[in-house]
């Protein structure tokens, strides 16, 4: 196959990026995206031009480090790839075609290098309060508090979120609900996740505001391109549990 | 004999942990902050260690090369995390626990950490539900146990397919508090260069930051290294992509035995390759064996579709060989029968590096529907890597590196024979023997973090309060000079081959000649490849841009300059070791039906060699493994 | 937010909430509810509700003009009857109508400064006009109020009105002949009601009250509900204008 490609190129975080075009030629249709990358990468290196820098590692899609805009779709055309970009095999293109390929973009994410971006905001918000407090050793038997089911599949559901961020890029507002939405119903569907819940959720949408993500006007692009199929339904529980978390300090 | 101590407690196996921890020294709390702790690793070990020890009163750093602590190759575990917590009642116990262990890793490995192992194996499931950790429950709210391979009974705590991305977030948000505490901080992007020794302790690293390029030292107490496994070795592997074994390399150098290297796992259910542009392979859980037959055609060369090969002229060489064990034979013989199949030009797929797995039968018998029920996450990752619908055709396997073993030597506190440097998780030798059972992994790299560092490492730094040195000590000067030249010298090569291409050409060479099954003859042709290709990497070597920058290319030139001697002492490690055992197999030693064939007279050891130097031999030192409460046997699986 | 920090001799200290008056803890907290990106929706919300609920009330009342000319024209001085409570749903809508205004100008400006540079290649996974077009569909929709106020019940845009007192009947039919007039209403109920086939199915979501069994219902419920306004609104000029309806006199 041959394609061509328009990428972004950006030196650093202050110097200026633009659309560079190249001409990824021969390229098998077994092979991924992101080995279609790693061709151009060896032909560009081999003409002592400098590869494209992107974030890649685990390569089967749960690791969540690949961080491609793939003709204007994070990880890809939905219809292309149901995951990560570095699930997309190229045979689902077409020869001769045009790809975009350009970093996730918010203003929260700032370029690194070319398709790179810092996606340590995600941390933070992590680091805010998507935890139990549980010391080590002090934990009771595992089957001391049962959990139903369904509760355990539905907070499965939501902690199924690989942390790529694809829900920021793909939103016009640049928000992070669903991100947060899920982190936050993984623990506050949990027994365990009962006793810091309020403060929880208080804190990580604080620091969701803080870090300048934007909010959420429903249009859930971010479900359309989650490569771990989270639903839109945790950013309910999460517009729910600000709710019910900021009434209870208000009267407490 | 040797410099090995394993300073295993004395007294029965089953009390050796208790008296341990009993007779360990303690740290004042108020002092305990006055400790800085350098972990190395963000996984299941690092992760867990760096958050228990925040937790406990340490100073943590912690680094990682990914952007995230969150995307260590821990990650990507699929299968679960054994316990013994005999939920099922199905006769499950600690001591069955620590002897399926000892036996699955062929009696290579040590039996006092083993039985510690599968003690505290109950503790780690209980803290990752604390946590938060959404287990698979049953319908009364009980945890949920499936069976796995090697095990005759159910033990395995699972969280859909990605126990090991689960357990990674519980252990990350473990991390995540005590980094918003203050008892641990994070540099993530950062990788470990080298490590400093002042006076023989381990005192400090020198770290690269990724984004910048910024060479910096970080003094501490003591050093963990919890970075995981080596299989990358072989280039092409189920790790992810930026695993590598420097850390543990760079502390070889510096004087840590690496033990066991040739103990690597290749895990039969892979996608097989398809390209010399593959980067990565990628494993598919061995449950597809449970409902699929493999074969291969009987004729050499047999290029027919599968569908139009008679049954009659199809060889199910498991079922064949193994008649009692069939397509659930032990990973390493499984591997090892697609690998002869394929070496007799009985392969299939373009590349002839392949044997079908058959669900034709299960789903004449138990109907598609069934069967899509069962594995159809499965297939349709099948289909999107291969773009084969396995449903219609019998899948393409092939064997694939999965995990190693082998690791830095430690003693029985987990610090190698270097004072004041730990090493966890699949970083270390200890747990696994020469093969490693499904499940384990996960268990191994929590335990390491969670339960025993916290208990060990006060013994040695006890005695070390106020003994930090600064970073302006001339060997931090030193190791960081060292590592400027280094880099340096990769970006003056200016040669005409890029880190990946040597890559490739290791990982191939590693694979044909030091892979599923090694003799004197390939190992001796491996050692004499290795050097030349070597050479050639520093004279050739191309590296754009420069060291100030965020520059992928320099830092797979730094990884790989350590895989290419590294390889070397793998070969080595493989040629000495004159017997067959778990996953290492020497075609010289095995049985006339072709088992692998142990010699416990000669090599009942833990082989530890001591670095002297590039294109110097190293030395081997021997630990002898005495076992006090197991007999050793001759695994069976006819 | 020492409390979540693990710290506990430091927490007990700091955690206690000001209790000194609960009047102070329950502006802190309207403050900081309306500060976050949550609180903000649901400000959304609950005014958009209060805006449904009147779309919804004043095309009942509208839909009256199909009965006998005297039906609509009591129901208007019904309405005159009692000016204070008139006076007050005005108030109330009127203030719900700018502070719905006022936020989502507010987060849509917040929406583009998160987002910063957007790439070269723009593309959604689905198309979706409604949800693309919320602010200028809300700020025509504007523009028509305006309109329509001024029209109707201020009654300063046609002369004609001004003799006519509280004949609603006839002065609706006399606007509406007029095409321009009709055709500037089709559209800006159009809008309105392209607006609400997203506003009626973000409602829920946003008081957390969506969920996978709901969602489908939500979502269709939603849509047909503005589209069948739209109908309802859309029949009267309609009517007039296909002559179905004529002054009484």
């Amino acid at each position: 196959m041959n394609l061509k490609l328009k990428v972004w190129r950006q030196k650093s975080a202050t110097a200026e990026g633009r659309l560079a075009e190249y001409e990824a030629r021969n390229i098998p249709p077994d092979a991924s995206f992101l080995e279609m990358l790693d061709i151009l990468n060896e032909e560009l290196l081999a003409k002592g031009d400098e590869p494209i820098a992107f974030d890649h590692d685990c390569r089967e899609g749960i690791c969540g480090s690949c961080s491609l805009t793939i003709n204007g779709i994070p990880h890809g055309p939905v219809n292309l790839s149901a995951t990560t970009t570095c699930q997309l095999y190229m045979r689902k293109f077409t020869d001769g075609q045009t790809i975009y390929i350009e970093p996730f973009r918010a203003r929260s994410f700032p370029i690194v290098r070319d398709l790179i971006v810092d996606r340590s905001a995600l941390d933070r918000i992590q680091r805010s309060g998507g935890y139990v407090t549980a010391r080590a050793g002090s934990a009771p038997d595992g089957n001391a508090i049962l959990i139903p089911k369904t509760e355990a599949d539905s907070a499965m559901e939501a902690a199924a979120c690989i942390g790529c961020g694809a829900c920021v890029a793909s939103c016009p507002n640049a928000s992070a609900m669903l991100f947060v939405g899920a982190k936050v119903s993984h623990l506050n569907r949990l027994p365990q996740g009962q006793p810091e819940r309020h403060q929880r959720t208080l804190n990580m949408v604080k620091k969701m505001d803080e870090e300048g993500f934007g909010n959420c006007s429903n249009h859930y692009e971010c479900e359309a391109v989650c490569p771990a199929e989270i639903p839109v339904t945790v950013i309910t529980q999460l517009n729910r549990d600000y709710a019910a978390a900021s009434v209870s300090k208000a009267v407490s | 004999m040797s410099a090995l101590d394993s300073k295993i407690p004395s007294g029965p196996l089953d009390t050796k942990w208790e008296r341990f921890k009993f007779e360990s020294k303690l740290i004042n709390p108020s002092n305990k902050r006055k400790y800085e702790v350098i972990v190395v690793g963000s996984g299941l070990a690092g992760a867990s260690a760096a958050a228990t020890l925040g937790e406990l009163g340490f100073s943590v750093k912690c680094f990682c090369y990914q952007d995230s602590p969150r995307r260590a190759h821990s990650i990507a575990a699929q299968g679960g995390i054994n316990a013994a917590k005999n939920y099922q009642n199905d006769g499950d116990s600690v001591q069955r626990l620590f002897y399926d262990t000892i036996k699955g890793g062929d009696f290579r490995s040590r039996e006092a950490n083993v039985h510690r192992l599968a003690e505290v194996s109950a503790n780690i499931i209980d803290q990752c539900v604390a946590q938060g950790v959404p287990f698979a429950r049953e319908y009364g709210g009980m945890l949920a146990n499936r069976s796995f391979g090697g095990a005759q009974v159910s033990r395995t705590f699972y969280a859909r397919g990605q126990t090991g991305q689960q357990l990674l977030l519980g252990a990350y948000s473990g991390l995540n508090r005590q980094i918003a505490a203050g008892t641990v901080k994070m540099f993530p992007r950062t990788e470990m260069l080298d490590l400093v020794l002042i006076d023989g302790h381990a005192k400090g690293i020198v770290t690269r930051d990724l984004s910048t390029g910024k060479i910096q030292s970080y003094a501490a107490d003591c050093v963990i290294l919890a970075t995981g496994g080596y299989g990358n070795v072989f280039y092409l592997s189920t790790n992810a992509k930026g695993c590598n074994v420097t850390a543990t390399y760079r502390a070889h150098k510096k004087g840590a035995f690496f033990a066991n290297p040739c103990f690597t796992q290749i895990h039969p259910t892979c996608i097989p390759v398809s390209g010399d542009y593959q980067s990565k392979l990628t494993l598919m859980s061995e449950s597809l064996r449970n409902d699929g037959r493999v074969w291969a055609p009987k004729k050499k060369g047999d290029k027919r579709p599968p569908q139009q090969i008679p049954e009659d002229e199809r060889d199910y060489f498991l079922e064949r060989k193994y008649p009692s064990y069939g397509n659930l034979a032990p990973r390493d013989i499984s591997s090892r029968s697609a690998k002869e199949a394929c070496d007799e030009g009985r392969g299939v797929g373009e590349s002839g590096l392949g044997v079908y797995l058959d669900f034709a039968d299960s789903i004449k018998r138990l109907s598609e529907n069934v069967v899509r029920e069962r594995y159809g996450n499965l297939f349709e990752m099948y289909e999107q890597i291969t773009g084969e619908d396995a449903y219609k055709s019998p899948m393409r396997i092939f064997p694939a590196v999965h995990y190693t073993m082998g690791g830095l030597w430690v003693d029985y506190n987990l610090m190698s024979n270097l004072p004041g440097l730990f090493v966890l998780g699949e970083a270390n030798f200890s747990d696994h023997g020469a093969n490693r059972l499904g499940a384990s992994a996960l268990m191994q790299g929590l335990a390491d973090g969670y339960f025993v560092i916290p208990y060990t490492i006060g013994n040695y730094l006890a005695p070390q309060l106020g003994k930090r040195p600064s970073t302006d000590h001339p060997e931090f000067k030193k190791a960081e000079q060292e590592t400027r030249d280094r880099i340096n010298r990769f970006l003056s090569i200016k040669g005409r081959r890029s880190a990946d291409s040597f890559h490739r050409e290791l990982g191939l060479l590693m694979w044909d000649l030091c892979g599923m099954a090694r003799s004197e003859k390939s190992l001796q042709r491996a050692l004499n490849r290795i050097p030349t290709l070597r050479q050639e990497f520093w004279e050739n070597l191309s590296v754009t841009g420069g060291n100030e920058e965020l520059n992928q290319a320099l830092e797979k030139a730094g990884r790989v300059a350590d895989f290419l001697e590294f390889g070397e002492l793998t070969c080595l490690d493989a040629l000495e070791r004159r017997e067959s055992c778990g996953g290492h197999f020497r075609e010289e030693y095995q049985t006339p039906d072709g088992e692998a064939l142990r010699d416990d007279e000669h090599f009942a050891h833990v082989a530890a060699w001591e670095f002297n130097g590039i294109d110097k031999a190293p030395t081997r030192h021997a630990e002898q493994l005495n076992y006090e409460s197991v007999h050793l046997s001759t695994r069976s699986y006819k | 937010m020492d409390a979540v920090l693990g710290n506990a001799p430091r927490a007990s200290r700091h955690a206690a909430p000001n209790h000194s008056s609960y009047s102070t803890s329950a502006v802190n907290f309207l403050a900081s509810f309306y500060r976050s990106s949550i609180g903000k929706k649901w400000i959304v919300a609950l005014t958009g509700l209060a805006l449904i609920g009147y779309v919804i009330g004043h095309l009942v009342g509208n839909l009256q003009i199909f009965g006998a000319p005297e039906k609509i024209n009591q129901y208007a001085e019904f309405l005159h009857s009692m000016p204070r409570a008139l006076w007050v749903v005005r108030s109330v809508l009127l203030a719900a109508f700018f502070l719905h205004i006022f936020t989502t100008i507010k987060l849509a400006t917040e929406n583009r400064a998160a987002k910063g540079r957007t790439n070269e290649m723009r593309a959604t996974t689905s198309p979706k006009p409604a949800k693309k077009t919320m602010v200028v569909s809300g700020l025509l929709v504007l523009s028509f109020v305006a309109y329509h106020l001024a029209h109707f019940t201020a009654r300063i845009t046609d002369a004609r009105f001004e003799k006519l007192n509280h004949d609603v009947h006839t002065m609706v039919i006399l606007g509406f002949q007029n095409p321009l007039v009709s055709g500037f209403y089709l559209l800006s109920v159009f809008l309105l009601c392209l607006h609400l086939s997203h506003g009626f199915q973000s409602v829920p979501q946003t008081f957390g009250l969506n969920s996978k069994s709901l969602r489908n219902a939500i979502t269709k419920g939603g849509q047909a509900l503005a589209w069948i306004i739209f109908a309802g609104y859309a029949s009267i000029p309609l009517a007039v204008l296909l002559k179905q309806l004529t002054p009484a006199h």
